[in-house]
């Protein structure tokens, strides 16, 4: 395996041509060569653009001062194209590679595909509408996209039809501003809505209307692109170099990870049972309640629960407590629950083995990974659970009816929005309209609601940059990989250590 | 011209003799090859059959020309349909891997049906028309023939007269054919502007500013306004109707015209009334809402302008009637309609397979020679001639000779498109390949 400490040099004017512009199509996939090390930071790094961009969409309003400012201010920490200012080379090719990247990742499923197309084409629409004005007509044209300007004088023939068709066309932005001439096949939703003027098969678009034309045309090609790369595929994840990054990337939670435990110490074991009813997640809730009543838990909920509970804060000694005494309340003597059961505790805190030090589940990985089966009971409720139980269990809860239509998931609810899904129902159990976080690991609807309870509602913070440092001096990975990476690896050990039920 | 007496239950007698002599499959097959730009694009289209005792047949494809007619002469059917060109032969369709049978290209077509203005005719209703309620399929065509052509820039269009109740109209060039089903619809959409049901008192709203779409359609329907529907459809004679377009307005001007109305009852000074109406309450403010100054244009429109049914014009694999196929209740065939003529176009002129069968059977003298003569040709082409010869001498004829009309026009689009095939290069997978030669170290 080779190695490449620095990338290949690229001519001067080579480089110009390249990335002569800020903004792209990712028509042309790279051609250079590239370390193993860029092709893992850029696809990370992109990633976590694209989670912030999908994270400030839904707590802002689109285009608002504050989701400028948050998006801004993701894309110049993340050392991407902003703002077309000069010598962005760089950046541009980071840009333009990390796009690729991602697109192994996330051509695999439907689900995956939309998830990325939508953020890819949010991401597109704010840098598009960043532009200047030159600049946009200067991508159109470098773009192929046949869409000529009008000139002045068929503008002046045309003025009073284009006002009246028009909305927010005056006479003077006519003569000042370029109107395209797009075929009205890519601009149909003006056309059903006759909000444009029709001449000969083209439609008129003022200046200000394009980026939604344009966006259109991004999404189709980028949709062809991505059913494209996933028939090409298996050549690509044939390379043992990329198949264990490319798969994780597309499970990535690139948020907090909740393995700095901040409130190590703070809960007592009686605390437990009332805290599920108020702060816990519904599949915590789920688990602990199962757990009460069966004095059991199979290894995955063990896994899911157990690590749960470590990150709002139990200690070691607490956590074997609190497994032991249930345990024992059922047919498990307290012989056998150190003899096989407390290994597997201290093994989640590091303290037997490898001496990992796990993180808890984000929410995707609940989602996506081991689904339960008969006699389980993790996994995702909104994800996992009979619609009809999912019901009844809401209830049990006490969530108002309305509130049990609104949260539970439809048969077209797809990956990402289980857990806005989980949000909404954090939102109905404590009759609040604004949850101020888009949800992503169940200890963060924890501390949230925690926050939420205890009267503190502070904005949310950016996502903090420091989770990236490795706190274990037992892990032996790369810096730059994401901590599930390396979290997954570990764990096919132990789940092959205890084969147990 | 003396219309036969059309009787249903000869059908079975006159639908042989109608596929055998008459019917124009000549010009039929070379309308749906399309000049044979694209593959296979006969062989993959759908027909449907309605037989006999209302057996409906579905999937039904044909190779050649020839296997079209025999299958046809062979099963006679009632009512010939007309689908999508599919990915595969229909024919074979179960026989194709479940999910890659598709509907690729079809015609966008419009359904106008006199039913659909039930609601603002007076002289019929349900499937009946006459030559009153005609008009408004005169004013349908040509608002929409205008915009078809100058604001989406399509340049072939085959109207043809349903064979009882409402016109279609096929839009048959090439970028049409290929249009998505959201771009079919968004046509649609644009295309329509009476909406609601039965609920709906107000069916048209118009708003500043009036889209020149909207404009166009208006100068066609005032053309036609008040000889059609003050005069022959007398909106503004009985109680019963004014009230209908009374309940269209504002309390304001419906008050002043009731009480105006008491004394006048010419129905045109009435119109002109309700019109100026909109000069007389200008200044007050409170009874102009927004676009609420236009309830003259909006009454116009609701009366006169196109109803069209979305989702017949939506979906691509939508079965349409067949031109010069036979409408078994009217027996009438269903013709293009040559829009040079169309004011003079009387759908009770149309022939029936009854009158065009039995002119059939009139001998003509003077053709007796050539008959001698042409006969020693090859025997298919014999007898296409024969069929040629047949329905010149019937009144399918004039029909036959607007349907050629529209497949010139387009023969010579279809040159165009051989040509630029040929130099077409296959550009979708350079970037496939582009792509698999991205490496790493």
């Amino acid at each position: 395996m080779q190695f490449s400490g620095r990338r290949k040099k690229l001519i001067g004017n080579f480089q110009n041509d390249l990335y002569d512009q800020c903004l792209q199509f990712y028509g042309q996939p790279p051609l250079e060569n590239i370390s193993l090390t860029e092709f893992e930071t850029f696809a990370v790094e992109r990633l976590k653009l694209l989670k912030t961009v999908e994270n400030v969409g839904v707590s802002c309003v689109k285009n608002s001062e504050q989701y400028t400012k948050k998006l801004d201010a993701e894309i110049s920490s993340l050392n991407f194209p902003h703002r077309g200012g000069i010598s962005e080379y760089e950046k541009r090719r980071k840009d333009h590679i990390s796009h690729f990247i991602l697109r192994l990742a996330y051509c695999q499923t439907e689900d995956l595909r939309r998830w990325f197309i939508q953020q890819e084409m949010d991401l597109f629409r704010y840098r598009f509408n960043c532009l200047h004005s030159k600049h946009k007509t200067d991508f159109l044209h470098k773009n192929n996209l046949k869409y000529e300007t009008v000139s002045a004088e068929e503008k002046k023939n045309l003025k009073d039809k284009l006002i009246a068709s028009s909305y927010g066309l005056s006479g003077t932005k006519v003569e000042e501003h370029d109107v395209y001439k797009v075929p009205f096949q890519d601009a149909l939703d003006l056309v059903r809505t006759r909000k444009v003027y029709l001449l000969a098969g083209n439609a008129y678009i003022p200046h200000h209307e394009i980026v939604t034309i344009v966006l259109n045309d991004f999404r189709t090609r980028l949709s062809k692109a991505l059913a494209m790369t996933a028939r090409s595929l298996p050549a690509v994840q044939s390379d043992e170099r990329l198949q264990p990054l490319l798969s994780h990337l597309s499970h990535a939670y690139v948020g907090q990870d909740y393995s700095i435990q901040k409130n190590i110490g703070k809960i007592s074991l009686e605390q437990i049972d009332a805290l599920s009813g108020k702060s816990f997640p519904l599949c915590m809730r789920h688990l602990h309640k199962a757990l009460r009543e069966n004095h059991h838990l199979r290894h995955g909920g063990r896994m899911q629960y157990g690590l749960f509970l470590k990150g709002i804060g139990l200690t070691l000694e607490q956590a074997l407590q609190f497994w032991r005494s249930e345990f024992v309340k059922g047919k498990v003597d307290a012989d056998k629950f150190d003899k096989a059961y407390a290994y597997s505790v201290r093994h989640m805190f590091g303290k037997e083995g490898k001496r990992t030090d796990y993180t808890p589940y984000s929410c995707m990985k609940v989602i996506l990974s081991n689904p339960p089966s008969q006699g389980d009971y993790h996994g995702c409720p909104f994800r996992h659970s009979d619609p009809e139980l999912l019901k009844q269990k809401l209830q049990n809860y006490k969530v108002s009816p309305s509130g049990i239509n609104q949260v539970c998931p439809t048969t077209s609810t797809h990956l990402t929005r289980f857990s806005t899904v989980c949000v909404k129902g954090f939102l109905k159990l404590n009759l609040v309209e604004d949850a101020g976080f888009s949800l992503n690991h169940p200890n963060q609807y924890f501390t949230e609601s925690q926050k939420f309870l205890s009267g503190g509602r502070d904005i949310k913070k950016e996502v903090d940059m420091s989770q990236r440092s490795q706190e274990n001096p037992a892990s032996v990975t790369h810096p730059s990989q994401a901590n599930s990476k390396q979290a997954h690896e570990e764990m096919g050990d132990l789940d092959s250590f205890f084969q147990d039920e | 011209m003396p219309t036969s007496d059309y009787d249903p239950a000869c059908l079975p007698d006159l639908l042989p003799l109608y596929y055998r002599r008459l019917f124009p499959f000549s010009q039929y097959y070379r309308w749906l090859s399309y000049g044979g730009v694209s593959k296979n694009y006969f062989q993959n289209r759908e027909f449907s059959f309605t037989l006999k005792d209302d057996i409906y047949v579905r999937y039904q494809s044909f190779t050649t020309q020839n296997e079209l007619e025999k299958e046809m002469q062979k099963m006679v059917p009632y009512k010939v349909d007309i689908g999508a060109v599919y990915s595969h032969r229909p024919s074979q369709h179960n026989a194709v891997k479940s999910g890659t049978f598709q509907a690729l290209e079809k015609e966008l077509v419009f359904d106008i049906d006199m039913t659909d203005y039930d609601d603002v005719r007076r002289c019929c209703s349900a499937a009946d028309i006459c030559s009153k309620c005609w008009t408004l399929m005169i004013i349908a065509i040509r608002i929409l023939d205008r915009a078809l052509r100058e604001d989406f820039g399509f340049h072939h269009l085959l109207w043809v007269y349903s064979g009882r109740r409402g016109v279609h109209c096929w839009v048959c060039d090439d970028a049409a054919r290929k249009l998505s089903v959201a771009a079919r619809s968004a046509v649609a959409e644009y295309l329509s502007l009476v909406k609601g049901g039965e609920e709906t008192l107000r069916k048209v709203v118009l708003s500043d500013p009036i889209h020149p779409f909207i404009n166009h359609s208006l100068s066609v329907v005032e053309r036609y306004f008040q000889q059609y529907a003050i005069v022959e459809q007398d909106i503004l004679c009985s109680k019963e109707s004014v009230d209908k377009v009374l309940a269209l307005l504002t309390t304001h001007i419906k008050k002043d015209l009731t009480i105006y109305y008491q004394d006048e009852k010419n129905p045109m000074k009435r119109w002109d009334r309700l019109c100026t109406n909109k000069a007389f309450h200008q200044g007050r403010l409170s009874s102009i809402k927004k676009g609420g100054q236009y309830f003259d244009k909006e009454i116009m429109l609701q009366y006169c302008y196109p109803r069209l049914d979305v989702n017949v014009s939506k979906g691509v694999n939508h079965l349409l009637k067949s031109p010069f196929s036979v409408h078994p209740k009217t027996g009438r065939i269903s013709v293009p309609i040559d829009l040079k003529e169309l004011n003079t176009f009387d759908p009770f002129e149309v022939p029936t397979i009854s009158l065009i069968c039995e002119e059939l059977e009139r001998p003509r003298a003077d053709e007796a020679e050539e008959d001698d003569v042409k006969d020693k040709e090859n025997e298919q082409e014999a007898g296409e001639r024969r069929r040629i010869r047949d329905y010149k001498r019937t009144s399918l004829a004039k029909y036959v000779k607007v349907f050629d009309r529209f497949l010139e026009a387009m023969a010579r689009s279809w040159k165009g498109e051989m040509l630029k095939k040929s130099g077409e290069l296959e550009t979708s997978f350079s970037v496939f390949l582009t792509f698999m030669s991205f490496t790493y170290t």
